[in-house]
């Protein structure tokens, strides 16, 4: 075992570096800023912000595998690796987003906030030990909290910071639960020497409920059926920013966190969902929850009117199929779902970035509020044709290969014989039930007239314009070429 | 042959442009889609010229694409797809000289088109399935924003339709093909992989993967029961997306029972071959009869499309080389015959009349009003009827010769919908054009009806109707590639019932 300190300051450079970046910001702002405008305020936050997250990935990569840190407390394998750099990389695609929006009240403490909450996420994408696992977590929770909540001035901010913060807070409890029942059956808090204290073991009660409880707490992060329904009204209230930033960032921290639990912690409780009427485990809640979130995701979204819930519905669909990644992880390893959760992330910032830059011109709710956005900017509207499209799964876009991944993945784990085969043959089909919405969204973009109130072309940042054209640029160039992404596990 | 990829490209490329084109001017972004698709239709014209018929699938180009999923990007023609590369050609052309009128956003209207026939180039040339299926989405979604931008008719409620109904069919094709990936062990997607892995299956899960694949497929092909979405999204679309609609996007349905359902399941295809050749017929004689008491004029080419690609899949259904070849030779003759219709029908004379309703055509004497178009659309009617001499004769003697061999009875049946297309044919001659022998009507009360047929129209419809004359009179200008290519390896599975 190795307990080096200077192994463990290298291991957490880009957490360290974020931290320093966000005191940076806050001292600027604090020290030099106090008289400037609003905007200037905020764009010297947003660029010190983003030098600390880009050197954050510098830092990240060239630390690289260093394997077990500090006992087994954080393991920084590939896949550790690549997904802070996922999540920093959507981290710098909110700070873009955030550049577009309308301006906020206290922008240096805003940025200063998701820097917190990128180490957070950077550090769950390490953490190998529970209660690393859980301070992080709570880290990144309680900022996202916060930047839900950051609009002041709103109602709907306000009560989507409570009710994220009221779920969030009971989900958390539901996972110390969860954890603590773990620990007092294994005595472990390492997940290596969980999975080997528990390899031989038969199922207790004990820890089937420690099972359900962690299952729940996940599925409250992850927003999905039945524990989702903070994710509307989050996603309808909160700033545009944060929607962006909890729907991307905090997706790839959170599966990368629980991928490890589960698969290198309880692999040994996974039971199978290769045939029907199998061993139970944790597999088939998963599976339960994806079925649910599919369906639930999907029918729902199909009643929307308004553009953010809409997306809100359309991330809880999204989430069935990355728990569909969880379970096809079995055979393939994390590649199809981190592929997945990463694009996805990318798609759905970007669709906010459209959207925010669009409510700092006049206001952007209901989906009719995006009529004749090709002829009020054609990039947003290419844009925004590029992020629906790749959400609905449409090739050569990279949610479309992320789908296909997914599923090709998880009918190997059983054929269809079984629970794992049924569910992607389901999403297979909601995929295409999805289309109608995402079209909804789209003939409103692309065919419909301007309203007379909102038809003066619109004036797009020159940050935002950058932030949008790579990510759409990233977007596509993925999905063409997937392998590069593939290639790193 | 080795070019044939560039028409892909070309059309892309072309796509990309003439959306910029079309900020600076119109009429720039029409000559800018002109050109791309005059050059790749040139392309596959040179492609053709240096083929040399034979059973070998002829690779282009084979570069792994995904090596973890082993998908490669494997580009590959036979005499099969040289046929409907041509024809996409001769449609995109046509098609866009029909939309030379269109004023509003153009660039945009030929970025869009050009996108999709890029996609068709593209599935037509695919060896892969993964490839073969990301083209073929590729050239669903343009089809949306064709229609419901500058569609008429129900534009929106049309789009949405066919986009849905397309998209049902292609997550049908999805799950098939995933199916038989994972069960099947496959190595990659190649169609020969797929193949090799499908006999693995056992005999009910083909069954069943090739029910998926094949509606899927169908659904495209405008298959009775599946075919409701043909008419709206035909009669909705703006001319030039109809012409290449059921020109050539109805194709790519069949096309893909041909290339990929059936050589990959032929244990399927025996097995569900009754129950696609009685819903062929159904669809047949069913679209055929709703044609004839159809009171919009767009509709009776709508519901005569479903009724003529039901002898293609009639023909794939008997499942003989010789019925086959003459599905294919249908799919062009149908392609290049539904084009000429809608082009009369939607840009020559609704554009002119702003009607539709043959209640109201009916008391215009058109075929003095409009020579040239009455003129084009009693050839383009006799050829849709299968008069010998046009395109249509071959291929659907082809096709009932060669479901003779299989059943009489459907072939007989079919025979009885060749009647009824005569004679909603001519029923929509007669109403439309010679409805009014009124000698008081002419060019000076009819003023709006005056503007002249311009000269897109008529080299379009030029072009179309010596397609179809030089076909029907020399059919074996394309047999002679159809036939051989019917004894590739793929295609012998299909005949010997699997891959050995």
């Amino acid at each position: 075992m190795n307990y080096s300190y200077w192994i463990l300051a290298r291991a957490l450079l880009p957490e360290m570096t974020l931290v320093a970046g966000a005191l940076c910001v806050l001292g600027y702002d604090l020290l030099r800023a106090r008289h400037h405008t609003a905007a200037e305020r905020r764009s010297a936050a947003l660029w010190i912000g983003a030098t600390a997250v880009v050197a954050a990935l510098i830092d990240s990569i060239s630390v690289g595998r260093l394997g077990a840190v500090y006992g087994n407390t954080l393991a920084l394998d590939q896949l550790a690796v690549v997904a802070r750099a996922g999540v920093l990389g959507l981290t710098l695609l909110t700070l873009g987003v955030t550049a577009g929006a309308k301006n906020a009240r206290h922008p240096a403490e805003y940025v200063a906030i998701i820097l917190f909450a990128t180490s957070g996420f950077t550090l769950m994408c390490a953490a190998h030990q529970l209660l690393v696992a859980f301070v992080a977590l709570e880290l990144a929770s309680l900022s996202l909290y916060v930047l839900a909540g950051f609009d002041k001035d709103r109602r709907e901010s306000a009560e989507a910071a409570l009710k994220y913060f009221l779920f969030g807070g009971m989900a958390s409890a539901f996972l110390l639960f969860g954890f603590s029942l773990i620990y007092g059956t294994t005595g472990e808090l390492d997940l290596t020497r969980i999975a080997f204290a528990i390899m031989h073991g038969e199922m207790t009660p004990l820890l089937a409920i420690a099972l359900v409880m962690v299952i729940v707490a996940f599925g409250f992060k992850a927003a999905a059926a039945p524990f989702h329904l903070w994710a509307p009204d989050a996603y309808e209230g909160a700033p545009t920013p944060s929607a962006a930033f909890i729907a991307s960032a905090s997706k790839v921290a959170g599966f990368t966190l629980f991928f490890r639990l589960f698969w290198s912690g309880l692999s040994a409780t996974a039971g199978d969902v290769s045939v029907a009427g199998n061993a139970g485990g944790w597999l088939i809640l998963m599976a339960l929850l994806s079925g649910a979130s599919l369906l639930l995701g999907n029918l729902a979204a199909l009643a929307q009117t308004n553009v953010r819930r809409l997306l809100a519905y359309s991330a809880i669909a999204h989430t069935g199929v990355m728990l569909l990644g969880v379970i096809a992880a079995e055979i393939s390893g994390p590649g199809p779902l981190f592929y997945y959760v990463a694009t996805y992330g990318v798609a759905t910032a970007g669709a906010f970035g459209v959207i925010a830059v669009l409510e700092a011109n006049g206001g952007c709710q209901q989906i009719t509020d995006l009529a004749g956005l090709s002829r009020r900017s054609p990039l947003l509207a290419g844009c925004l044709l590029v992020f629906i499209l790749s959400l609905a799964g449409i090739p050569p876009l990279a949610g479309f290969f992320g789908k296909f991944y997914v599923f090709a993945a998880t009918l190997k784990v059983g054929g269809v014989a079984g629970p794992a085969g049924w569910l992607t043959m389901l999403a297979i089909a909601l995929s295409a039930l999805a289309l109608y919405y995402y079209l909804i969204v789209l003939k409103q973009a692309l065919v419909a007239a301007p309203a007379p109130e909102r038809s003066g072309r619109i004036r797009v940042p020159a940050a935002a314009a950058i932030t949008l054209v790579v990510a759409a640029g990233l977007v596509v160039f993925l999905g063409v070429f997937p392998s590069l992404v593939l290639g790193l596990f | 042959m080795n070019l044939l990829p560039y028409a892909i490209y070309v059309s892309f490329a072309g796509a990309a442009l003439s959306l910029i084109a079309g900020m600076r001017s119109a009429t720039l972004a029409r000559w800018t889609a002109l050109l791309t698709a005059v050059a790749s239709w040139g392309i596959t014209l040179y492609a053709a010229c240096g083929f040399t018929p034979s059973s070998e699938v002829l690779t282009l180009i084979d570069i792994p694409w995904v090596s973890q999923l082993g998908i490669h990007y494997h580009l590959a023609a036979d005499g099969i797809s040289l046929t409907l590369l041509v024809l996409t050609g001769l449609a995109a052309t046509a098609g866009i000289l029909f939309s030379w009128n269109i004023e509003e956003r153009t660039g945009e209207f030929f970025a869009f088109y050009l996108a999709l026939i890029g996609g068709v180039y593209g599935v037509f040339l695919s060896a892969d399935a993964f490839l073969f299926f990301v083209f073929y989405e590729i050239a669903i979604v343009p089809k949306y924003f064709l229609i419901a931008n500058w569609g008429s008719t129900n534009r929106e409620y049309g789009a949405m339709k066919l986009a849905l109904y397309s998209f049902a069919g292609s997550a049908l094709v999805l799950a098939g093909l995933l199916w038989i990936y994972a069960t099947g062990h496959a190595e990659g997607f190649g169609l020969g992989q797929l193949a090799q892995a499908a006999v693995t299956i056992t005999h009910g899960q083909q069954v069943a993967i090739f029910a998926l694949i094949f509606t899927g497929f169908a659904v495209l092909a405008g298959m009775f029961p599946f075919h409701t979405w043909a008419p709206t999204g035909h009669v909705a679309a703006p001319t030039g997306a109809s012409m290449l609609l059921a020109g050539v996007v109805m194709k790519l349905g069949a096309y893909g029972c041909l290339r990929v359902a059936m050589p990959l399941l032929p244990a399927g295809l025996e097995f569900w071959q009754p129950v696609i050749a009685w819903l062929a017929v159904a669809g047949i004689v069913y679209a055929g009869l709703v044609a004839l008491v159809q009171q919009d004029f767009k509709f009776v080419i709508g519901y005569s499309s479903v009724s003529h690609m039901g002898f293609v899949l009639l023909g794939l259904a008997a499942a003989n080389p010789a019925a086959v070849a003459g599905a294919v030779l249908q799919m062009f003759s149908h392609g290049v015959i539904a084009g000429l219709l809608f082009a009369v029908v939607g840009r020559m004379v609704y554009e002119r009349t702003h009607t539709r309703q043959l209640e109201h055509l009916r008391r215009l004497p058109l075929h003095r009003l409009m020579p040239f178009a009455a003129v084009v659309f009693v050839i383009a009617g006799l050829a849709s009827m299968g008069m010998p001499g046009f395109s249509g004769f071959p291929a659907e003697l082809t096709i009932l010769s060669g479901t003779w061999q299989v059943s009489k009875v459907w072939a007989l049946v079919a025979a009885v919908g060749v009647l009824v297309a005569a004679a909603f044919t001519l029923r929509a001659i007669q109403v439309a054009f010679f409805g009014s022998t009124d000698e008081a009507t002419d060019v000076t009360t009819h003023p709006h009806l005056m503007a002249p047929v311009t000269w897109p129209e008529r080299t379009g419809a030029i072009l179309l109707l010596g397609a179809t004359l030089l076909i029907g009179l020399k059919p074996d200008l394309l047999l002679n590639w159809i036939v051989p290519s019917l004894q590739s390896p793929l295609m012998q599975a299909v005949w010997h019932g699997g891959v050995r």
